[in-house]
Parts: C-alpha cells; structure tokens; sequence
C-alpha cells in the first residue's frame, strides 16, 4: 500500500528535486571538507551554513504550501509553529551547555541564573534529553496548530478572517516570549550553544552534518506532502480550496481535513525551525514577528504555489537574493525590493516560477495531444489565446 | 425499500425561517414520497432555494418539523451528516471543482468512507471504475473525463454536477435550477436524464422553465411568500387563479 502511493507520488519534477537535494546533502559536505581551501571547488564553511539555513526555510515553504496551495488556508502566522520548534530544540541546547555557561550552574540556563530564579521551571523538564526534545519539536507546535485549528474551522472561519487570526496568533506568542517572566531567555532568547548530541556546535564536521540532515528533511517532508497531495485526499483538499460548500454537501467533514493539514503543516514547521537554531546559533522572540511569517508566504507565491517544488525553490531563491542584496550598497532598498517582488509576482506571474513553467508544459501536451487526435483531416490548429 | 415503513422520503411541517424580520419560509408543509419526482416553481424570493437550505441543513429553520426518511429529524444535523444520510444537492449555480478533472469530479463525489484516514489510503476498486464508467455515460461525458471541470461549457458543467449526484448514490436528490443556461436542446436532454435517474432516485427538482417542467410531466408544487400556493399536475397548477397572477402572469 505504501509503495503505490510512493510510485504514484513520484513525477519527473519530483524526482529530479529529489536526486538534486540527494546530491548536494553528499557532495556539499565533501567540496567543503575534502577539497582544499585553495581550490576553485572548494565551498567555504560560511556557505554551508547559509545554505542550511535555507533548506529549513524550504521545508517552511513547504508547509505552507500544502495548506495555503493545496487547501487554500493562508496562513500568515506559520513562524510561530517555526518558531516554536526552533524553541524546543534551542532548550535541549540550553540543557547541554551544563556547567560551561558564565554562571557554570549545572542545571539553571545563564539567563535564570541571572533572573535569581532558584529552580527550573517545570516546563523545562526533560529537555536535557535529545528524545524528548526531539518530540517537543513536532508535539508542541502541533497541539497549538490543533487547538487553534479546532476552533478556528469547527466555527467555519475561513479566508482573510482566518489570515488575521493566524497573524494576531504569532503577535501574542512574540510579546509572550519577549516577557523574562515567560522563562525563555526574554528578548534574549536561547543562544551560546554548546554541543548537539555531544558534537560541538561550531565545528565544521557539525555545520556539514546539519546541512545534509535538512536536505534529507526537506526531501521527507517532500515526500510525505507529495503523498498526500497525489491520494484522494489531496483531491479533496484541492475541492474545498475552490467549493468549500460543495464539498462539505458530498459528505465530507471539511474542518477535520483542514485541521488534519494544518497540524502536520505545523509539525513540519516545527522540524524546520529545529534544524534552523542550530545552525544560526540563536532563537530569539524575534522569530514570532509577524513580519517573518509574510515573507515566508511570499517565497512560495513566488515559487509557485500549489506545486511543492516551487515552495522550495522560492525561499531558497528569495532568501539568497536577500542576502545579496542586503550586503551591499543595495542594503537599504531590500525590503522595498521584497515589496516589489511580491506586488510582480502577482501581477505578472500570478502562477509563481514553478506553476508558471507547469502551466506551459500542460499547454503544449494539450496541443500536441489535440494535433494527434485530430490527426490528417484537423483544421489548422488555432492560435493560442493570450492568457 | 419497504414502502409500508416509510411512507414519506421528505416531510416539511410547518417549517419557519426568518432572515431579519423576513419570513422567507412562512409555515411551508409538503411531503414528497418514495420514488417521486417533484418539481417546484414559484417567482423569485418564494423560498425555494430557502426550502433547500433547510433540507441540506445550510440553514436552521425557526420552528417546524423536518423529517428525512420517515425517521431522521434533518433540523439537528449538519451538511455533512444530511448528506452522509442521503441527500444530494446540485446548486443553483452549477459548483463542480474547476481544477479537477470531470473524472476525478465523480470520484470525489463517489459514495465511500469520507474520513480522513480512509481517505488518504484510499484506492480505486474496478467496481468503483466501472460506476464511474457507467455515470460519464449517462451524464454523456464519456469523451471528456480527462478534461478539467473548469474548461467545460455550462451545459456540461451542470451535468457533471448531476453525475456527482449520482455517484453520491443519495436517496434523495435536490436539483436547483438544472436547465439555467441551457440551450433547448440540452434543456430537453436534461430532462431525458432527470427522467432517466427518477427510475432509482427520488427528486425534487426547482425550476423556472416551465417548458421544462411540463417536459418532466410530474406533480407540481408552486410555492409563493415561502408557502405553499397550490399542488397537482402542472395543468392544474398552470390554471390556478392565484398562480397565474403571482406568478406566470396572464
């Protein structure tokens, strides 16, 4: 049963996907440990760090994807459940640094040392274990995903009410998280790791090993959202995207299918912010901003969405564009850019880069299919209309 | 079906329903029994998508009774359990899914566990096929399956809805203006078709077209103010003093 659904999810854009994020988890940690430094193959240390952090903003992109392409629920407070992950594992790093923090208390993170707080807080229990930790990472933003999902599509709120919500979700939880009281470091956040399952943060070796794990977890996540958008679940979501009502009057629950995406959407949110805090170093409130979680919607309206790849794509795209541009004499206009690209986009490419390069194939199989079936006898073909 | 059991496939009594001080539907009661095909017709604002709204469970009545089955009180339930019961409903506007293919429009619409689990592993039987098969015939969509919903012409479109209805399998169908749009020769085909699916199903069907209408041949029941203005054979209901002056006009 599993194996047709994996045949069936697999077309040529996926596949190639695949194999290209296969390669580079391989070959990117070799060109930066193997080649000498002096050689014109060598990636520099620097790069595979910013690359790792992209990959978490693709599987980011990914997640929103499968609820805002496929079930048409625009999320615009989806770095919370980023963010969130990211928290969870930032704790786990916390609880390793023991006895090498300033304060050098065993059990007590720097910041509750310095807070005078006497005892770790409950919540905080467990997180020196990675298992734990690691489930924290996926429960934590699913259980908010699913009790705000529960409510919020039981009482049927759906379209830009539900966009504000999400976002107004995001603003609490930063103002809750910049509170020193809420016991995450305040507007500090968690940062000054140490080691990760006993390997140090900062080492080469690590940052290569974090790099090739977010590709393999963006090509799981891709795996897992391409299964689901390929079975009839897919289909139904696609229909209550474009006639809500009219699929709930084919006897179907709409609010469980969208709290069934939503929450894994969350999840997977969850695992991208986990592989990201290691590799930047920091998880700070900054991350609930609302203004993360737009950009975010705007990698894969600029990739595509509806088509997975392009959710990828765009954020590794856009976020690299960022970086270039925000290093230069260009630094100052970015977010004007940002603005610019978002308003194109919709404008001139209201399909993204993926949809948009799908759109063309379909065409020209259709044309070429109709050409075949009308065979000898067709009329002349007529001129494609302008879209 | 044991006819001696349930003697009434929908029952309205004395069903309510205000929109701000509007009384879209004023104390309507009708049945509609096993196996029948009902057409009703009434100037725009009667009540009848209203009517519906409350079958579908879209909408709550004030007060009233309505009973599917002869044993399900519809007034507690919501779409989904009406139409888990039995229910079909095609829109007024014809609502099929743009970016699907009409094939995958039936099979969406195909009667089956629709839980999210049973749906994810969900894989298409031969049987399953075959009905599909059967209803694009039917619905004379064969040609087309692999086209997307969203590129067919209006026609079709309502059909296709049609055919989900029928791959819903309900006991009771709920057609809204079936022929809006259609040209006269697909008006008619659509009433071969209505025609065709009476023989298993029962229908109510709105309608304006009265051409239409008296194509179907079957029991009328004109609907006005949100009741019921009169009831019979659309001769008789065409002859109706009250009908003729709210409605068809002299």
């Amino acid at each position: 049963m599993t194996t047709h659904i994996l045949i069936r999810s697999l077309d040529r854009s996926a596949a190639i996907f695949l194999i290209v994020l296969a390669a580079a988890a391989i070959v990117v940690p070799i060109l930066n440990m193997a080649v000498p430094e002096t050689s014109a193959l060598h990636v520099p240390t620097y790069l595979v760090a910013l690359f790792g952090k992209y990959v978490c903003y693709a599987i980011l992109a990914l997640s929103i994807d499968l609820i805002w392409g496929y079930c048409g629920i625009l999320s615009l407070g989806h770095g919370a459940f980023f963010a969130l992950g990211g928290y969870a594992m930032g704790m786990y790093l916390m609880r390793q640094i023991g006895t090498r923090g300033v304060y050098a208390n065993p059990i007590l993170p720097d910041f509750m040392v310095f807070l005078n707080w006497k005892e770790l807080p409950v919540f905080w229990y467990g997180f020196q274990h990675f298992p734990y930790a690691a489930i924290m990472v996926l429960a934590v933003p699913g259980a908010l995903a699913f009790v705000f999902g529960w409510f919020a599509f039981r009482s049927r709120v759906t379209g830009v009410y539900l966009s504000i919500i999400t976002q107004a979700l995001t603003y609490a939880l930063m103002l809750g998280f910049f509170r020193n009281d809420f016991g995450f470091g305040g507007n500090n956040g968690l940062t000054d790791f140490k080691d990760i399952l006993g390997f140090n943060v900062q080492a080469e070796s690590t940052r290569n090993a974090l790099f090739a794990l977010s590709c393999v977890a963006l090509m799981l996540g891709f795996l897992v959202c391409r299964a689901i958008v390929t079975s009839k679940l897919g289909k139904v979501l696609i229909a209550i995207r474009d006639a809500e009502s009219r699929t709930r009057f084919l006897g179907y629950r709409v609010e469980s299918y969208k709290l069934f995406v939503f929450t894994l959407s969350a999840c997977m949110a969850g695992v991208a912010g986990a592989l990201y805090v290691p590799q930047v170093g920091i998880i700070n409130p900054g991350e609930f901003a609302p203004g993360n979680s737009i950009e975010a919607v705007i990698w894969v309206a600029v990739g595509g969405r509806g088509t997975l790849v392009g959710a990828a794509l765009g954020a590794i795209l856009v976020n690299y564009a960022k970086t270039y541009f925000t290093s230069g004499i260009l630094a100052p206009y970015w977010l004007f850019m940002l603005g610019g690209l978002f308003i194109g986009v919709t404008l001139l490419l209201p399909r993204g880069i993926v949809g948009t390069l799908h759109h063309w194939t379909a065409l020209r199989r259709a044309r070429l299919s109709a050409a075949a079936e009308d065979g000898v006898a067709a009329p002349p073909p007529e001129p494609m209309p302008a879209e | 079906m044991n006819d001696t059991l349930t003697p009434t496939m929908l029952y309205l009594d004395g069903v309510t329903v205000t929109f701000d001080g509007f009384r879209a539907l004023n104390n309507l009661s009708f049945t509609i029994a096993p196996g029948e095909m009902r057409a009703i017709i009434g100037p725009n604002g009667a009540g009848k998508t209203t009517m519906m709204d409350v079958v579908t469970g879209k909408t709550r009545p004030d007060d009233g009774e309505v009973v599917f089955d002869g044993t399900y009180d519809l007034t507690h339930l919501d779409e989904t359990q009406i139409a888990e019961l039995g229910i079909g409903r095609k829109f007024q506007k014809p609502t099929v899914f743009d970016s699907h293919t009409v094939y995958d429009n039936l099979e969406l619409a195909l009667k089956a566990d629709h839980r999210v689990r049973e749906t994810l592993w969900w894989k298409e039987s031969a049987s399953e096929r075959d009905r599909i098969g059967t209803i694009l015939n039917v619905i004379r969509l064969t040609a087309m399956q692999a086209r997307l919903a969203g590129s067919l012409s209006h026609g079709q479109k309502q059909w296709l809805e049609i055919g989900m209805l029928l791959a819903q399998d309900p006991k009771l169908l709920l057609v809204d203006e079936p022929v809006a749009g259609m040209t006269d020769v697909e008006t008619h085909q659509t009433a071969e078709l209505l025609k065709e699916i009476n023989r298993e199903h029962t229908i109510v069907v709105v309608e304006h077209d009265m051409t239409f209408v008296r194509e179907l041949g079957v029991k009328v029941l004109c609907l006005h103010e949100g009741s019921v203005l009169a009831e019979g054979t659309i001769d008789q209901v065409s002859q109706n003093e009250r009908v003729v002056e709210v409605y068809l006009g002299r």
